[in-house]
């Protein structure tokens, strides 16, 4: 499971929708692997007034991954300044450092093995192979 | 042929050997690309775009939403999120190898994704299990609330979510579009190839605010071939005729009350309120 996904995953559980507390869900015991894809400079232009910085920085800094910066890049950041020298930058812009690093973390950073945790009420969802066990038993939904 | 709903619960039904059938039979295979490129074409993605998948399967639809531009998906390639209740049909798209993340989660519990999450939403030949509850604890419209609840909070203001299901009658198509509304979408079903073999409908569901133009009938505006039945209820500014004092009916409900409490009441006749004839 890509960490961008699990930036806007809660909790499931209905009593826990009014709480601020359900979202992020907390990685434990996570086994990481890169997995390589494209990058998608359009997708990453599109999604990053969506993503909630804080709570990703959380996030990555409990699987013990580099501290990202304290704040949100902006959509010019993830453009590389187009130099004089190459001319075909105008129709396609090329992704800049930040973009890469970003794309690096959302897209390719995923979650193997583990647990996913509720801060609010401490429900566990098993990882396994890349998915999540998100189906509650019948008195929790 | 039975359908597969009336047999079996979906994690029951699809076991390993259903979903290997479902995945490599080449006959479904078509059908589905076939409904994923309409219900793309009804999204309407410009740009790369966050996709729920509602009930993913093994990802026939997923692999589509992955395709770049060039492929043939519009505004592709697009990054999609899907889940499913089935595990063996997970487990086919785990060794496909397919490029979104896969959950195993219940659509009738709920879309847990905080909100605004997603652009778009698909969901091909899913739904209609959710017209099934499988214990006394749930019902089928507990079920299509939760899910089109969830839906609605997890799609952004102006997304789109094109579900195609398969309705048992008439009664399942209203009960699920019924749900949909409530939920606060803008629905809409479109049919095509109505009244043959194979129908197939298109639940079309827009969330107001942003950029788009209305409901349905904005969707589907210029598009080729689609008929536009509506079928919102006009407002009735009339009064019913028959409630006007003074009118035969208005008689005949005065004197069959009158009756009913006992009162001496004269028998009706073809004369009842009758004008008299001008005397001069």
């Amino acid at each position: 499971m890509k960490l961008l996904t699990l930036n806007f995953l809660t909790c499931a559980i209905k009593t826990c929708k009014s709480s601020p507390s359900s979202f992020p869900l907390h990685p434990r015991d996570a086994e990481l692997e890169i997995v390589e894809a494209d990058l998608n400079l359009k997708f990453l232009e599109n999604i990053l007034p969506r993503l909630m910085w804080d709570e990703l920085r959380v996030v990555v800094d409990e699987l013990g991954l580099p501290t990202l910066p304290p704040t949100i890049p902006t959509r010019a950041d993830l453009v590389a300044p187009s130099s004089p020298t190459s001319s075909s930058s105008s129709s396609d812009p090329a992704p800049s450092q930040t973009a890469r690093d970003l794309h690096r973390i959302l897209i390719e950073t995923c979650v193997r093995e583990g647990k996913l945790v509720c801060g609010n009420c401490g429900h566990e969802y098993a990882v396994k192979e890349g998915v999540a066990n998100f189906l509650l038993p019948a008195h929790l939904v | 042929m039975s359908r597969p709903e009336d047999t079996l619960p979906p994690d029951l039904f699809y076991n390993d050997s259903e979903s290997r059938k479902y995945t490599t039979s080449s006959r479904i295979q078509k059908i589905q690309s076939d409904m994923t490129h309409r219900a793309l074409e009804l999204l309407d993605l410009k740009s790369p775009s966050l996709i729920l998948d509602v009930g993913c399967g093994s990802g026939l639809s997923g692999e589509i939403l992955s395709a770049s531009d060039e492929e043939g998906t519009p505004g592709g390639p697009h990054i999609w999120i899907g889940f499913d209740i089935s595990s063996s049909m997970l487990g086919v798209a785990l060794e496909k190898e397919v490029e979104g993340d896969l959950f195993l989660a219940d659509a009738g519990q709920g879309v847990p994704f905080r909100a605004g999450t997603f652009d778009a939403a698909i969901s091909i030949s899913a739904i209609q299990w959710l017209c099934n509850a499988e214990s006394s604890e749930e019902s089928p419209a507990g079920r299509l609330s939760r899910f089109f609840n969830g839906l609605y909070a997890s799609l952004r203001r102006g997304g789109r979510a094109v579900c195609q299901f398969y309705p048992k009658n008439d009664e399942q198509k209203k009960m699920i579009s019924a749900a949909a509304v409530k939920a606060g979408f803008g629905a809409g079903l479109l049919e095509d190839d109505p009244g043959t073999k194979s129908a197939k409908t298109y639940l079309v569901l827009t969330v107001g605010g942003g950029e788009l133009d209305g409901d349905i009938t904005g969707v589907v505006k210029g598009m080729e071939g689609v008929d536009v039945l509506d079928q919102r209820r006009k407002v009735k500014d009339r009064r019913r005729p028959e409630d006007r004092k003074g009118s035969k009916a208005w008689i005949i409900k005065k004197k069959e009350q009158m009756e009913r409490k006992g009162k001496v009441v004269k028998a009706t006749s073809k004369y009842t309120g009758r004008k008299r004839r001008i005397a001069f």
